[in-house]
């Protein structure tokens, strides 16, 4: 699997988006610059990595998706390449029209950080292959902005043609607004486009890769991906 | 509109009084440089020579301290103190206060004390892994209490948040002294190979001087003046001197000041801290013995029309001043422009020690260089020593409420409640290294890949300094040394941020040199030095005094982060062990303030000869991998620190009766203790290497249940123990009664 990390400025889980990368498809990605206008040659999988681009002025992931190399993603995408965006790279991923909807201030309005659960609601796309539908996985989350909404028809549109794969639940796997740490409608964590082939989440999988840090939970996901591509080789 | 620039006002004894400087220290300068300051000269002075820059009152004190050891690369005096932690890399880091600005404007104020610590660290060549923070917050029946608690928290975590650095523990209190001054200490840590480390001071005739960052603007002008002076009604007028934090600036500037050092592009880099571009200049020209010109001119500026006086007091933030290798000036600079960020050659080194400033063609300042850093007046000031107190006997506290009910109590005071919704605010797992997070002895973060890691954490204890500033001293040093061991990890090094009232009360004064006389005693006996430090006095609104509050950031290593310990139970079943003599001390505990509302007595002492023996003897236990959990006894004593195991693991505990009268032997604060827990097999022949080895250990219990269950007494459930300390700050911020 060859992937391809956005660089914005401000940007900064982009290394830890790299190793996890490295660790678990053994090929090391390659860091793309935001002013850049295209991808490597060969790119299989984009990653918009968390941070805070542009120090989320103006508005999360605004300025970031108007930026040079966004029309090469955009392009990637719609060539049916796959391209995954976590926490600010959802937010971006959103404001450059690659998914609907928007990400909101935290029910709270607070910063959140600490462990959440997903629902895995399905199985069998390449992001969620790694998973059997309905299980039940901890990563961590750490955003003041999660709060995903979208008007009704785009929701009931997501829900219908099942481009929710991850929900915030309890750990059994319930839906309750008390494991729901940010008041996303639905408790949406995240959704796939009409293609099947981009993924926007607010949660951290690459965080949670190593057994040794606690957490093997997120692996599923990379694992997944790389699994999906080998098959399609 | 373009301002025209005004013609300076005249230096009188009020504009000399205005900028904090006593009459004989104006007359010290005078003689120093042979005539009356202008105006833009008499800025310059005042900045180099307040409290803050100039540790006037307390520099003879810190040089007693000890501060070098086989370990030590860089001790006090650079940006921030540099230690060797193996396989070539070293740790950088250090502790500053921003306690002023941010209890007249706490989100903003929170935020540049974060960004401000963590420059100082890269600007050494460092990538920063980790903060900490401790917080010092007024009562919580104070009116202001909750605003800042709120403002200073969530600017901690806007800052470090963005800049994408985990903010991974620290300390918060609250008590009425710190009602009108809260006290907020930043710590950050870094790690840099251990041959490519910058420092400040300059080198070579004729050297560019580059300023880097942020443009300068009217923002923070004489903040540093404004931390050397006292609180009034008033101080909320001064809220214009507070900055504004910018963490995507300074992300871009790490980044960029990490590339250009990767080039080999810098001879010497400082931040612009406190007193901006004077102090970071006056200090490049001064360490290095070279003077400094500098054109007003080419320092970009964010308004127009600024003048001299205020473009040399500006502190503005996310900038730094570095000197360049002249054939490197187009490779930085187009590292700089890549970040979007400004690149300009404002002066240069000169061989003349003068520091010379020009602006519209005119010299405005012409200054002797190592007299405005070296000669600032130093101050041997009256101290009295604080009285001493009587030790309290457990025998005259009189348990006003069962053990159960204490317990429950203290878990969900103020003190020792959960910091869940602090720490929750603060991104603490980015980077993808916190092995421990918040809510242990100390954090524990992987270096790299492994298996290295650092242990962190910060104390100190008021109260008890307070009562017996040496003791306290001690105190804050054996709790931070006692932490990093309790996690397995060897403690290094530290560094020290000595929040006081005004040096210029004998009482006061003494409560610091009590403090830094008892900080040193610990740190040399626990072979622990001081590399780094900051010292923040007049903390004081309408003449009363903060709680002495010499905050000991620590820093220490494991060599394999996977052998390090944590505080929750692992499994039932397992022998409980007390490790460290329990004479069951009240004085100053929180059980004596919290259940009794009694604040007094001598705190209780620390015997480091018992402090380092005990420690080491619970590092190799979990060396060895017997220990299968360890917490540190501190606040609240014995019974707290068992249901903070419990707590955090859902594992009860059946406990023996109380050897001694059983409030002191819960709830007594007696120094040097841990509670491990190991296999049950194993526990009679620790017990036996513990006493072959002069360290008092014995078992107290085994773990197990869903409560702790103490014999003849009552059962205490967990659920019941979480619910109180869960629940405290929570409603406490969403403005339910304190």
């Amino acid at each position: 699997m060859q992937a391809a990390v956005i660089v914005f400025p401000g940007i900064n889980r982009e290394r830890d988006m790299a190793r996890t990368l490295k660790l678990v498809s053994g090929r090391e990605p390659a860091m793309v610059w935001h002013a850049d206008t295209a991808l490597p040659a060969g790119t299989d999988l984009v990653v918009v990595p968390g941070g805070f681009s542009y120090g989320d002025y103006l508005r999360c992931g605004a300025i970031a998706a108007r930026a040079p190399i966004m029309d090469a993603v955009r392009a990637h995408a719609a060539k049916g390449g796959l391209v995954l965006g976590v926490c600010n790279g959802f937010q971006i991923i959103c404001e450059a029209g690659l998914l609907p909807g928007v990400l909101m201030r935290n029910q709270n309005l607070k910063f959140i950080c600490r462990d959440v659960y997903l629902r895995v609601e399905r199985s069998d796309t390449p992001f969620t292959r790694g998973y059997n539908a309905g299980q039940v996985i901890r990563v961590p989350v750490a955003h003041g902005e999660g709060n995903y909404i979208a008007d009704g028809k785009t929701i009931a549109r997501l829900e219908g043609e099942g481009r929710v794969l991850f929900r915030y639940a309890s750990p059994d796997g319930m839906i309750d607004p008390d494991w729901n740490h940010n008041g996303a409608i639905n408790a949406i964590a995240g959704i796939l486009n009409d293609e099947g082939n981009v993924l926007g989440m607010m949660p951290h999988p690459e965080n949670h890769v190593e057994p040794s840090m606690g957490c093997t939970d997120g692996r599923g996901l990379f694992a997944g991906l790389v699994d999906h591509l080998k098959q399609a080789a | 509109m373009k301002r025209k620039p005004s013609t300076p006002p005249r230096v009188t004894p009020a504009l000399v009084a205005v900028h904090g400087l006593k009459p004989d220290e104006y007359e010290r300068l005078k003689s120093l440089i042979g005539r009356a300051p202008k105006f833009t000269e008499l800025g310059i002075f005042s900045a180099m020579w307040n409290e803050h820059c100039s540790y006037k009152s307390s520099k003879i004190h810190l040089k007693t301290l000890p501060t070098t050891a086989s370990w030590v690369i860089q001790g006090p005096g650079e940006n921030a103190g540099v230690i060797d932690i193996g396989d070539g890399l070293a740790c950088i880091f250090k502790m500053e206060s921003h306690n002023h600005p941010s209890y007249i404007e706490p989100y903003q104020g929170a935020t540049t004390g974060v960004g401000g610590i963590l420059r100082d660290v890269f600007t050494m060549g460092a990538r920063p892994i980790a903060c900490l923070n401790a917080l010092s917050f007024g009562a919580p029946s104070h009116p202001k209490t909750r605003q800042l608690v709120g403002g200073v928290v969530a600017g901690i975590g806007g800052y470090g948040n963005s800049f994408g650095v985990p903010t991974v523990g620290g300390e918060v209190r609250f008590h009425t002294r710190y009602d009108g001054n809260c006290l907020v200490n930043a710590m950050a840590v870094g790690i840099a190979e251990k041959d490519k480390i910058f420092y400040a001071a300059a080198s070579g005739v004729g050297m560019p001087i580059v300023y880097l960052g942020s443009k300068t603007g009217r923002d923070g002008i004489h903040g540093a003046t404004m931390a050397s002076a006292e609180f009034d009604d008033d101080s909320d007028e001064k809220r214009p001197t507070v900055q504004v934090g910018d963490p995507f600036s300074e992300k871009l500037l790490l980044e960029a000041c990490l590339e250009i050092m990767a080039k080999d592009c810098v001879i010497a880099i400082q931040d612009m801290g406190a007193a901006g571009l004077t102090c970071s200049a006056v200090e490049m020209g001064a360490k290095g013995d070279l003077g400094v010109t500098l054109e007003l001119d080419d320092v970009p500026c964010r308004e127009s029309g600024m003048t001299a006086y205020e473009m040399m007091l500006s502190e503005s933030q996310e900038r730094m001043l570095m000197v360049l290798k002249p054939e490197k000036e187009k490779e930085a600079e187009a590292i700089f422009r890549k970040w979007g960020l400004d690149f300009a050659i404002v002066g240069k080194t000169t061989p003349t020690k003068r520091f010379i400033v020009k602006h519209n063609g005119k010299v405005v300042a012409d200054l002797p260089i190592k007299e405005l850093g070296d000669e600032a007046p130093v101050y041997d000031r009256p101290h009295a020593e604080t009285p001493k107190q009587p030790v309290l006997k457990a025998a005259d506290v009189v348990p006003p409420m069962n053990t159960a009910e204490a317990l429950i109590k203290l878990v969900g005071s103020p003190d020792l409640c959960s910091r869940r919704w602090v720490w929750e605010q603060y991104d603490h797992v980015i980077l993808g290294n916190t092995v421990q997070r918040p809510g242990g002895d100390a954090a524990v973060v992987r270096v790299n890949d492994g298996p290295k890691a650092l242990a962190l954490t910060a104390d100190v204890t008021p109260r008890y300094c307070e009562a017996d500033p040496f003791e306290g001293g001690k105190q804050a040093v054996a709790e931070a040394w006692r932490n990093l061991t309790a996690v397995g990890a060897t403690p290094l090094a530290v560094t020290d941020n000595l929040n006081f009232g005004n040096p210029e009360r004998p009482e006061i004064m003494g409560q610091l040199v009590g403090c830094i006389r008892g900080i040193g005693e610990a740190c040399t006996a626990l072979e622990f030095p001081v590399v780094s430090g900051n010292v923040s006095l007049y903390n004081e609104t309408n003449g009363r005094a903060i709680l002495p509050t010499p905050t000991i950031g620590g820093v220490g290593v494991l060599d394999n982060f996977e052998g390090s310990a944590s505080l929750t139970f692992k499994a039932a079943d397992q022998a409980i062990l007390l490790v460290g003599e329990t004479k069951g001390w009240l004085g100053q505990s929180i059980y004596l303030s919290e259940i009794c509302e009694r604040e007094e007595g001598a705190p209780p002492p620390v015997d480091l000869a018992a402090e380092r023996r005990n420690g080491d003897f619970v590092r190799t236990l979990i060396a060895e991998g017997v220990a299968t959990a360890v917490h540190d006894v501190s606040d609240g004593g014995l019974l707290v620190a068992l249901a903070e195991m419990a707590m955090a693991s859902g594992i009860g505990a059946d406990l023996d009766r109380a050897p001694i009268v059983a409030h002191a032997f819960w709830f007594g604060e007696d120094q040097a203790r841990y509670v491990l827990t190991v296999d049950p097999g194993e526990a009679g022949q620790i017990v036996d290497r513990a006493n072959a080895a002069g360290v008092l250990a014995r078992e107290i219990g085994t773990t197990g249940g869903d409560a702790l269950a103490i014999a003849d007494d009552r059962s205490i459930p967990i659920a019941k123990l979480r619910e109180s300390f869960e629940s405290w700050l929570p409603s406490f911020t969403a403005g339910g009664h304190p």
